[in-house]
């Protein structure tokens, strides 16, 4: 496709807005595919993908999976425990003998900020980072702006409220990268201690308060609260967090009718957001699992240089 | 007897006040008075102009022998600070075994005579191992030749420890260098807290991990009434403390490495190792903190703290990686060429003054002069060479530099220790 000249997809910081027009379109395109009930294209065919997942995931290995199936590539899964790296390997050495294997996209989940570049810094391979550390997790971002953008067209002047543990979430970092650059204008709520004022500088606001959003917000893109790691002194603990943060029925009452409600999952029923919100019409959750699933299979086509798009 | 004649320079001996065009005569590797005209030496150093100056002294280098020879020997270290232009090193104690008894410093005191092309001095650790609990025994380590204590790489966290050991060392004339992190603030920080670690979801160092230690330490030097020299200053509020406290006369100090006046945070952005290093990169405005204390004298002393890592253990994910650079090559270029030529805060003179007398006199060394008697250490320097580091070219066994391909103005270009050349251009 036109426009697009990348190999790997590493991150939404450094994309232009037409790089993101470019794999939301993309996307928009293999959705369709998603619905027909022969869902297989062959665009991938003779390709194969390996799923490298050193830290833990279900649902994003899981989509990647599946989108590397329908574009009819070849799969592999990788869990940090059947890697070499238990046995004291380098990631690099890892990834120098799944290289030598032919892999042609090497989809990465890992702990370590910056760990996809290194091997796209390394490697023929595409590298499509599916999260790396605190950095970012750009398919979670593109598939959360693709659903944005579904519902409610346009994004330009739009208020996205990111609600939750800000300082350790790469989707939260993906999704001001592109939001940004599409025209959204982002708040970020949650406790001083997860969400520094300093992140102003990234140009979006900071806002300490829950009420100070319920009535403006377009979106609201509630994150997880993540117990495994968080330390306990960014803040005393759920009950108080439910209390300043947690979006109740009575706030969610407060906003307004055409507001999205978002998450990236596994959500935390009762803790970041009530369980019947979560149920609630306004609620997309589930929809930003299926357009994952397109997504991903636009970036993998895009990156991997396939072709037979479906009109 | 053997005499060796450096003519046709420019001698710049801050320890003497002196700057002027004259020759310099050494006997037995020792600095001598000047013959009358005429006299003949065995050898003839022609300087074509350039500055003569008391041999340059670096006091923060790992050199990593004993325990990680794959990284750097003391052989191949003393051959990178030859070719920086220094003629005396202090190497850290955090070698395996760390240099925390006689014993160990008896044996790199040994290897350096063998294998070293440069004096080189050691430290003795303030703890044992290096673990800030026990004191390491001072008594039996300056028997064995100690010049100064540190737990460099380590911070002792416990501060009656520390109080001890400042009390401790004064009894002995010995003062502590401390490498300033608070482990609490700092915990897993990996890069300079602020807009690029945010940026980049990298966990933050933040100044104030330096910051606290740094009044701590005042405060321990003040009570004592003994030096504590603080290593490597990366914060600009640091540089505040510091100055504070030294206009009341308290006996504190403090060092600059290169990286942390040339170099800053948003390189990070690259994930490059090589720009990760303990304390990490700042900002320009901690840039200008420091530069501003090198010029009103607060920090006057200039070091590389030289850490070489292998290729292999560098080039890992950003988190996973050692700290450090390569620093002995590259530093006086660096400071020349930032602080002489760029920014104009000192001259020529002064950085000279920092690399030889203030080093020799804070650490007691018998070595950063050209008085006569002195020892025959010389390092000639061309202040306006411009030139382009290749880390190829380096004796190191390691390459972790960020400084390949930087353009640089002023160099050493010929090493002498006690009358020999060790190294030139």
């Amino acid at each position: 496709m036109s426009g697009w000249t990348r190999k790997d997809l590493l991150g939404l910081d450094e994309l232009s807005a037409e790089e993101l027009r470019i794999i939301l379109d993309t996307a928009k395109a293999f959705k369709g595919v998603g619905e027909r009930s022969l869902k297989k294209v062959p665009a991938l065919r003779g390709h194969t993908m390996v799923n490298f997942f050193v830290e833990p995931s279900t649902r994003t290995r899981t989509s990647f999976e599946l989108a590397a199936m329908r574009l009819s590539a070849d799969v592999v899964n990788i869990s940090a425990t059947a890697s070499s790296l238990q046995k004291g390997e380098s990631l690099k050495d890892t990834a120098l003998n799944l290289e030598a294997l032919r892999a042609d996209i090497i989809v990465l989940r890992h702990s370590s900020a910056g760990a996809s570049r290194f091997l796209a810094e390394r490697l023929q391979a595409s590298i499509i980072n599916a999260g790396d550390g605190a950095h970012e997790h750009p398919t979670q971002g593109l598939l959360d702006i693709f659903t944005m953008i579904e519902k409610r067209g346009s994004l330009e002047g739009a208020e996205v409220a990111i609600i939750g543990d800000i300082l350790f979430s790469r989707v939260a970092r993906s999704n001001i990268y592109a939001l940004n650059k599409l025209g959204a204008k982002v708040t970020l709520v949650g406790p001083s201690t997860l969400v520094p004022k300093a992140f102003e500088k990234l140009g979006v606001k900071v806002a300490h308060r829950i009420d100070d959003i319920l009535e403006t917000a377009d979106v609201v893109n509630l994150l997880r609260i993540q117990h495994e790691r968080q330390r306990k002194e960014y803040f005393p603990g759920i009950g108080e967090y439910i209390k300043l943060f947690g979006l109740t029925k009575a706030r969610a009452e407060r906003l307004k009718p055409g507001c999205l409600i978002m998450h990236p999952g596994p959500i935390n029923r009762g803790v970041e957001i009530d369980s019947d919100v979560a149920d609630g019409d306004q609620s997309v959750i589930l929809e930003q699992v299926t357009n994952g699933l397109a997504v991903r299979m636009a970036v993998l086509y895009l990156c991997a240089g396939g072709v037979g798009l479906p009109s | 007897m053997s005499t060796l004649r450096i003519f046709n320079g420019r001698i710049i001996d801050p320890a003497n006040g002196r700057d002027e065009k004259a020759e310099l005569w050494i006997r037995d590797g020792v600095i001598i008075e000047t013959p009358a005209d005429g006299a003949k030496a065995d050898e003839e150093i022609d300087a074509k102009g350039r500055i003569i100056a008391p041999g340059l002294i670096d006091i923060h280098v790992h050199f990593r022998e004993p325990g990680q020879s794959h990284k750097e020997t003391i052989g191949t270290g003393s051959q990178a600070a030859a070719a920086g232009g220094f003629t005396s090193v202090v190497c850290m104690p955090n070698t395996s075994p760390a240099a925390d008894n006689a014993g160990t410093i008896t044996l790199i005191r040994e290897k350096a005579a063998t294998s070293s092309i440069v004096n080189i001095f050691t430290t003795g650790a303030i703890t044992k191992g290096l673990a800030g609990q026990e004191l390491a025994p001072y008594n039996a380590m300056v028997g064995a030749g100690i010049v100064a204590l540190t737990d460099d790489g380590h911070c002792v966290q416990n501060h009656e420890v520390m109080r001890r050991a400042v009390e401790y060392a004064r009894m002995f004339g010995l003062v502590v260098l401390d490498h300033c992190q608070d482990y609490s603030l700092v915990g897993g920080g990996v890069m300079n807290e602020g807009e690029w670690s945010l940026r980049l979801g990298l966990p933050g160092w933040p100044r104030i991990g330096e910051e606290i230690i740094v009044m701590r330490n005042i405060l321990l030097a003040e009570l004592c009434d003994s030096p504590i020299h603080c290593q490597h200053i990366s914060s600009g509020g640091s540089v505040r403390l510091i100055r504070e406290a030294r206009a009341r006369g308290v006996k504190i100090s403090g060092e600059v490495c290169p990286h942390h006046i040339a170099l800053t945070d948003d390189r990070l952005q690259t994930f490059d190792s090589n720009y990760k290093m303990n304390p990490p990169l700042r900002t320009e405005r901690d840039i200008e903190a420091i530069i501003g204390g090198i010029a009103d004298g607060t920090l006057d002393i200039l070091c590389s703290d030289h850490a070489p890592h292998a290729k292999y253990e560098k080039e890992v994910e950003l988190d996973q990686a050692p700290f450090g650079i390569l620093g002995l090559e590259t530093e006086f270029g660096l400071f020349s060429d930032i602080l002489v030529h760029k920014k104009k805060a000192i001259d020529i003179n002064r950085l000279i003054e920092l690399y030889t007398v203030k080093p020799a006199k804070l650490l007691s060394l018998d070595r950063g002069t050209l008085s006569v008697g002195a020892k025959g250490d010389v390092t000639l320097i061309d202040p306006d060479l411009e030139w382009v580091y290749d880390k190829e070219q380096s004796p190191s066994l390691s390459r972790n530099t960020p400084f390949h391909g930087t353009e640089m103005k002023g160099r050493a270009v010929q090493t002498i220790v006690a009358g020999k050349t060790v190294w030139s251009l």
